[in-house]
């Protein structure tokens, strides 16, 4: 793998717009997510994160530009994007290994045929690169959902992103769980050739980790370091004091089970 | 297929197959199982087994349709009708404006209400009556040249479509960001079952022709630890079903499409003890 540090190259989000039945999503976002950075949105449900998130991803259409350019403003070839979704929603049950989920996406030979011994080291490989090895013979619906989201990294980082794109589950991982995953982000951040863009719902892991924060609320409210979003009065409007932080991460599971069935309703996020 | 039947003779000598018509159905049993395994296997998983039985219903309109238009082909009016009323499904479902189940089930009663409108006309429901409960003893050798050609044509389309089918099944919005076009792909599996049910629905009947792409997938399943298990467990039991229930339903003198779905049935019984014992 080729591995080289570099703060030259970012992707340069600028006035992006989304609207959707005369309804505006987004306003006018500009941003830059920097290659080795790690870029957190935050806000409450509803501002718009999974929005951008889709629309990064090429998903839904955009008004404004999305680019991958150089220090110097050239654009640089295709962005490659990689993409860690919240959560799945397959049948626990199906009979489907670890290996063969990540098979299917690194060739096109059926994985009902079976694994080839280069796509199976293959897949070791991605499985290390995210200390996972052990999960590969397991059943994909037996994972935690802490062991899903390395499955899902491991994933992301096949092919090799330009922009890696996380969506924190908000339920499923205990607070334990996103810091080990955090750490091998961070430890990719410093070793890979990426941007990285999260979207977090732990104010207090995004104090820890991000090196730059963007508040969204339909639009930017503020972004920077994370001393100087949280400091801000933008960010205490939207989220009120210290406390309330807390409770903005450990509510009663019914309240935010109800609030993401809003921000998707919102969003408009149809999975089905 | 004298050639066929010659070697038939000398590697079976049962009684059963003295008769062409039996190593006719014997023939179309091994070509079609295998297929509704497979494609079985992903209706199982991406939950979608309501969805083929509304498309089996489908047939019945299909054919109605065709008289109507003139057609002669019955076979090739339950193909079209049976492809656009698939899409037409698949594109409800994916606009997302009701629950899936409502949406298929509406289409099932209606395509079976259409169907009947337009074949009891004049009280001549009687002639299609073989069309619910099939008649695999019915195969001739042309049917059995178009099934030869449809068994490796449908195993190499399901092979090309299934790596990117079953990321879609996970996770849509993972598939959409590997760059994998999940309408198409959806679309392509839905009309390869279409294909498959209406080439299959003659001999296996409207009725039970669901059971059959459901059943031995889903016995498999409650095995397989693994796809390529599921798929090789599928395709051996939906086999197997269908060669003991022909000539189960030989010795009996009884339906043959109803005997092979019981095998089946006894299969997934058996599955799920064995599940249980293993759990």
């Amino acid at each position: 793998m080729h591995v080289h540090r570099c703060d030259l190259c970012h992707i340069d989000l600028d006035r992006v717009s989304v609207r959707r039945g005369g309804q505006t999503l987004l306003q006018d976002i500009s941003m830059h997510v920097h290659c080795g950075q790690l870029t957190v949105l935050i806000g409450q449900n509803g501002a718009g994160k999974t929005t951008l998130i889709r629309a990064l991803l090429g998903e839904i259409p955009h008004g404004g530009t999305i680019r991958h350019v150089d220090n110097a403003g050239r654009e640089l070839a295709h962005l490659t994007r990689g993409y860690v979704p919240q959560h799945l929603q397959f049948d626990p049950e199906m009979p489907l290994t670890v290996r063969e989920f990540l098979a299917c996406s690194m060739t096109r030979r059926p994985v009902w045929t079976g694994v080839s011994k280069k796509i199976r080291e293959e897949v070791n490989q991605a499985l290390r690169d995210v200390e996972a090895e052990e999960l590969a013979d397991t059943p994909l619906g037996r994972c935690s959902g802490g062991e899903l989201q390395r499955v899902l990294l491991a994933l992301a980082l096949h092919p090799a992103p330009d922009l890696l794109v996380l969506d924190e589950p908000v339920s499923g991982v205990d607070r334990n769980g996103l810091k080990l995953f955090l750490d091998t982000v961070t430890h990719l951040k410093k070793t890979r050739h990426m941007a990285i863009l999260l979207v977090s719902h732990d104010l207090r892991l995004v104090r820890e980790y991000a090196d730059h924060v963007v508040l969204l609320e339909k639009n930017v409210l503020t972004q920077g370091t994370p001393e100087e979003v949280f400091r801000s009065q933008e960010f205490e409007n939207v989220f009120g004091t210290g406390e309330k932080e807390e409770e903005h991460r450990e509510g009663p599971a019914r309240t935010v089970d109800f609030r993401i069935a809003l921000e998707r309703h919102q969003d408009g996020e149809e999975e089905s | 297929m004298e050639g066929i039947y010659l070697i038939m003779d000398l590697l079976l000598p049962f009684e059963a197959l003295r008769f062409s018509f039996m190593k006719n159905a014997l023939l179309a049993v091994l070509l079609l199982t295998p297929l509704l395994g497979l494609l079985g296997t992903m209706t199982v998983n991406h939950q979608m087994a309501f969805f083929s039985d509304a498309l089996g219903h489908s047939a019945i309109t299909g054919i109605g349709l065709g008289m109507i238009l003139g057609m002669r082909n019955d076979l090739l009016a339950m193909l079209i009708f049976g492809i656009v009323w698939a899409i037409l499904i698949c594109l409800i479902k994916q606009s997302g404006s009701a629950s899936t189940d409502t949406i298929i089930s509406v289409f099932s009663s209606t395509s079976i209400a259409a169907g009947l409108l337009i074949l009891a006309r004049g009280g001549k429901f009687a002639k299609y009556s073989s069309l619910l409960i099939g008649d695999i003893l019915a195969v001739s050798a042309g049917d059995l040249l178009s099934l030869a050609i449809a068994l490796p044509v449908g195993i190499g389309l399901w092979a090309v479509m299934y790596n990117h089918l079953l990321i879609t099944s996970v996770s849509p919005s993972l598939a959409r960001s590997r760059g994998i076009r999940i309408r198409l792909v959806e679309g392509a599996f839905v009309v390869l079952v279409a294909v498959t049910v209406m080439l299959a629905i003659r001999w296996v009947g409207v009725m039970l022709i669901n059971a059959l792409l459901i059943l031995p997938a889903a016995a498999g399943r409650n095995l397989a630890r693994n796809s390529r298990q599921h798929a090789a467990l599928s395709v051996l039991i939906a086999l197997v079903s269908g060669v003991t229930g022909l000539f189960l339903a030989y010795s009996q003198d009884t339906s043959a499409g109803a005997s092979i779905v019981l095998v089946a049935a006894a299969f997934y019984a058996l599955s799920l003890l064995a599940r249980r014992w293993r759990k």
